[in-house]
């Protein structure tokens, strides 16, 4: 166990260079720079001069090399260093954002998983029935709207026809008014929890019909085992393997920021703190953001394996 | 456990019903798109930031809602005969956020800092005539000018140009302490999420009427309108003609629609072939229907315009070379040009920016259809546009350039020998580079309009650009918020007028 987790903890630092280099490079291949961002084309009206004193007053005049291990430096310290447009560390802006995406993920995730698992049970025990073809024709629904197209829909409707939906561009912590926050996080949560518990059901569906169709389910059954037993103990325990993976997996993807809910929503998230960041060219902050995200990915992905040893006693992972 | 259960559920209605309530005071709740990119007034040039800025901060004059010129710190303001000398007398009485009296010092300590290379003020140049300044007291300001410059005044009516503390200047950063002499106070800026401002108490206009302004930044206008109908903001700027004209015969909120000074042009650079021959670009501008492209990308929400959009100058139309679509004509020339079998065009547009662009190209590519000239659009990421629009690397753009008040400072940029955009605009003249020149010395108002009475006919006959048409901003408010008059330089400055009554 120690030595496995030392050995996926090994192979993460090529991987972090690896993503590093890339967001580095990346941000900076894109046509544009800071001061053209901020200026628009008015930042054609600069003389020499004062291009060169506006690219020293923000730092931009150090090589990129120069700036990239700099950069490296500072992080391995746990400095992601300071974004040129809103002037704080990247790390104070993360922190603040974080939470926000973190409550949006959990409600998501809770939303996916209250629809997707008991539809996916029921679609499988009572398979073809009505309700089975209702369940996999949402599912269908679910995953084909994307979710911007559902968020839009979703304020339309709720703003237009019926009056609500108050709280665009007032975001309230949960820490400040519980109930408040709720409000603002129900919608934006559905609109990505929606297309999450239509994937959610159909791997439970499929995985519990396979689970079902096994010896030792039979042999359950034969032993005059009740019908409920045998579902909960034997079938689902089993069949939630796939699904842990894939939630693990989505879950991951929704703390990088649902970055359309979240600009949809105004929900001051990691999602549209990267988007803005990108836009600006504020480098630090699309460097340090990203590099957050792919670590948060990495370390649920690891999570998720080891998941598997709690829900299967097959899986370990210590040395043969 | 089933007490637990009904505990949770009537929980659970009890918040999901609380009524949001705002016990909001008599503060403007003003929603918008976009937030400031920055807050030193002398460095920032987009839109975004100079809406929030000219909040806090006041230039020597201003435009009023015609665009003439009003005194805001100066209260009058002449030039010498031989117009080298610009005297303004200021305002009397003006007290600085901090306390501290304005005088003649921060005006000129202001100047000092915009004209320094080291400030990197892209307005710079508007003020590039100002040789020396000196004030003989404390309420009077002299500039002496190496060149006439009669647009000068209207150039300083720009938030680029608002007076700050001499204070300040010498020993702060102006990008981190706001203190201006405006009628709103910075109190809070957490960028791309919400701006508090304060009423100043010791403003020496009339108001504000409001206890302050709240800007929150909902980055979709249609959230933006959803939150008005909700009644969770008072205010609204809006961009998107598709998003403000939903609000058309809504009674609940009131849309006030202004011209802008900004337009809509299909550039052309005549430094590439075929462009580089005028048949072939008077062709392309006597096929297009500019009528046309404003009802299909803009549902109608705008004004054909020549190369000048302030009413002061602006021409008629049917002054102005093919402002009539003319196939026959555009054939003709193309056929002159040697071109009767038609080219390739290709268009750059930035997506999204604004967001009638990819429409008007699309319309565009529709109507030079029809004289068999193919227009490639290449839609690009604003950012990367803007670098390949400076930067001239393009055969032909679809643009929203800004506009001035006075025609000179809106087109200096352009139009005349080592002008700063010369590889944009790609195409210049003697008549034009004269034009221009004459058009900065010329103080006599009549003689000024008809310089660039001719300059707007030489570009349209030339065709360099063509010039499509001007849009409107949006601004929407609930009933309840009285005094609003919208302006056609977008300024908000006016808010400081706004009682809001809930």
């Amino acid at each position: 166990m120690v030595r496995y987790l030392t050995q996926r903890f090994i192979t993460l630092i090529p991987m972090l260079i690896g993503i590093s280099i890339m967001v580095f490079g990346a941000i900076r291949l894109v046509p544009g720079d800071f001061i053209t961002a901020q200026l628009g084309t008015e930042a054609g009206m600069l003389s020499d001069t004062q291009r060169a004193s506006l690219e020293a007053y923000y730092g931009l005049d150090v090589p990129p090399v120069e700036q990239y291990f700099s950069w490296m430096g500072n992080v391995l310290t746990g400095n992601l260093g300071m974004s040129i447009r809103q002037g704080r560390p990247v790390v104070d802006l993360i922190i603040d954002r974080f939470p926000a995406t973190l409550e949006l993920a959990i409600i998501s995730v809770i939303i996916a998983l209250l629809i997707g698992i008991p539809m996916g049970i029921l679609s499988a025990i009572y398979r073809n029935s009505a309700l089975d073809i209702f369940a996999r024709l949402f599912a269908m629904v679910g995953l084909s709207i994307p979710n911007f197209l559902l968020g839009t829909l979703i304020i339309f409707v709720l703003s237009v026809y019926f009056g609500i939906l108050p709280t665009s561009g007032n975001y309230v912590d949960l820490t400040e008014d519980l109930s408040l926050n709720l409000q603002q996080m129900i919608f934006p949560a559905l609109a990505l929890g929606t297309s999450f518990a239509s994937s959610v059901m159909r791997m439970t569906r499929s995985s519990m019909l396979e689970v079902m169709s096994e010896d030792y389910i039979r042999t359950a059954r034969s032993k005059g085992l009740h019908e409920r037993i045998v579902l909960q103990r034997h079938a689902l325990k089993n069949a939630m393997i796939p699904v842990v993976t894939l939630v693990g997996i989505e879950f991951g993807y929704l703390l990088g920021g649902a970055f359309i809910v979240e600009q949809i929503f105004a929900i001051p998230g990691i999602g549209r703190l990267l988007i803005n960041a990108i836009t600006q060219r504020d480098y630090a902050l699309v460097q340090g953001v990203t590099l957050f995200i792919a670590v948060n990915f990495v370390v649920i992905n690891l999570i998720v394996d080891f998941a598997y040893t709690l829900l299967d006693p097959r899986v370990t992972y210590d040395g043969r | 456990m089933k007490k637990l259960t009904t505990l949770i559920l009537v929980l659970l209605v009890v918040l999901v019903a609380v009524p949001f309530t705002s016990a909001q005071d008599n503060t403007l709740i003003l929603g918008r798109a976009v937030d400031a990119t920055g807050l030193d007034p002398h460095t920032q040039t987009a839109f975004a930031s100079l809406r929030l800025l000219e909040l806090i901060y006041e230039p020597l004059v201003t435009t009023d809602q015609d665009l003439n010129l009003i005194p805001v710190l100066a209260t009058d303001w002449s030039f010498s005969d031989d117009g080298l000398t610009l005297t303004f007398n200021l305002r009397e009485g003006v007290t600085f956020h901090d306390g501290s009296a304005f005088t003649a010092e921060d005006v000129i300590a202001t100047f000092e800092r915009i004209l320094d290379e080291e400030t990197a003020s892209a307005a710079a140049t508007n003020y590039a005539s100002i040789e020396s300044m000196e004030a003989p007291d404390d309420l009077t300001v002299v500039f002496t000018l190496s060149t006439p410059d009669a647009p000068i005044v209207s150039a300083m009516a720009s938030t680029n140009a608002v007076i700050l503390s001499s204070d300040v200047i010498a020993s702060e950063d102006p990008a981190l302490v706001t203190v201006g002499t405006g009628p709103f106070m910075l109190e809070n800026w957490t960028p791309d999420d919400s701006t508090s401002l304060t009423a100043n108490p010791d403003w020496w206009g009339e108001g504000p009427f409001v206890d302050g302004i709240e800007i929150r930044i909902i980055p979709d206008e249609a959230s933006i309108l959803a939150a008005l109908r909700a009644g969770t903001i008072d205010f609204a700027l809006l961009n998107d003609p598709l998003v403000a004209t939903l609000l058309i015969g809504d009674d609940s909120i009131d849309l006030y629609r202004t011209p802008t000074l900004s337009y809509n042009v299909l550039q052309l650079r005549a430094a590439v072939e075929p462009l580089d021959i005028l048949e072939v670009r008077q062709a392309i501008s006597c096929a297009i229907d500019r009528q046309e492209v404003i009802d299909t990308a803009a549902l109608g929400e705008g004004v054909v315009t020549g190369p000048l959009t302030m009413a002061s100058f602006a021409l008629p139309t049917d002054e102005l070379f093919c402002y009539e679509k003319n196939l026959d004509m555009a054939r003709e020339l193309l056929a002159t040009a040697g071109m009767e079998d038609g080219f390739t065009l290709p268009v750059i547009v930035a997506n999204a920016e604004p967001p009638t662009a990819s429409s008007i190209a699309q319309n565009i590519q529709s109507q030079l259809a029809e004289i068999g000239i193919t227009v490639e659009i290449e839609s690009l990421e604003f950012g990367t546009y803007v670098d390949r629009w400076l930067g001239g690397d393009f055969t032909a753009a679809v643009a929203l350039n800004g506009g001035r008040i006075d025609p000179y400072t809106m087109y200096s940029r352009y139009w005349q020998v080592d002008a700063r955009f010369q590889e944009t605009a790609g195409y210049l003249d003697d008549t034009l580079d004269q034009l221009m020149k004459a058009g900065q010395a010329e103080t006599d108002e009549a003689a000024r309009y008809e310089i660039f009475a001719e300059f707007q006919q030489h570009l349209a006959e030339t065709s360099p650009w063509i010039w499509l048409y001007s849009g409107y901003t949006y601004t929407a408010a609930q009933p309840y918020v009285t005094g609003w008059t919208p302006n056609a330089s977008d300024a908000l400055y006016f808010l400081s007028a706004v009682q809001v009554d809930k």
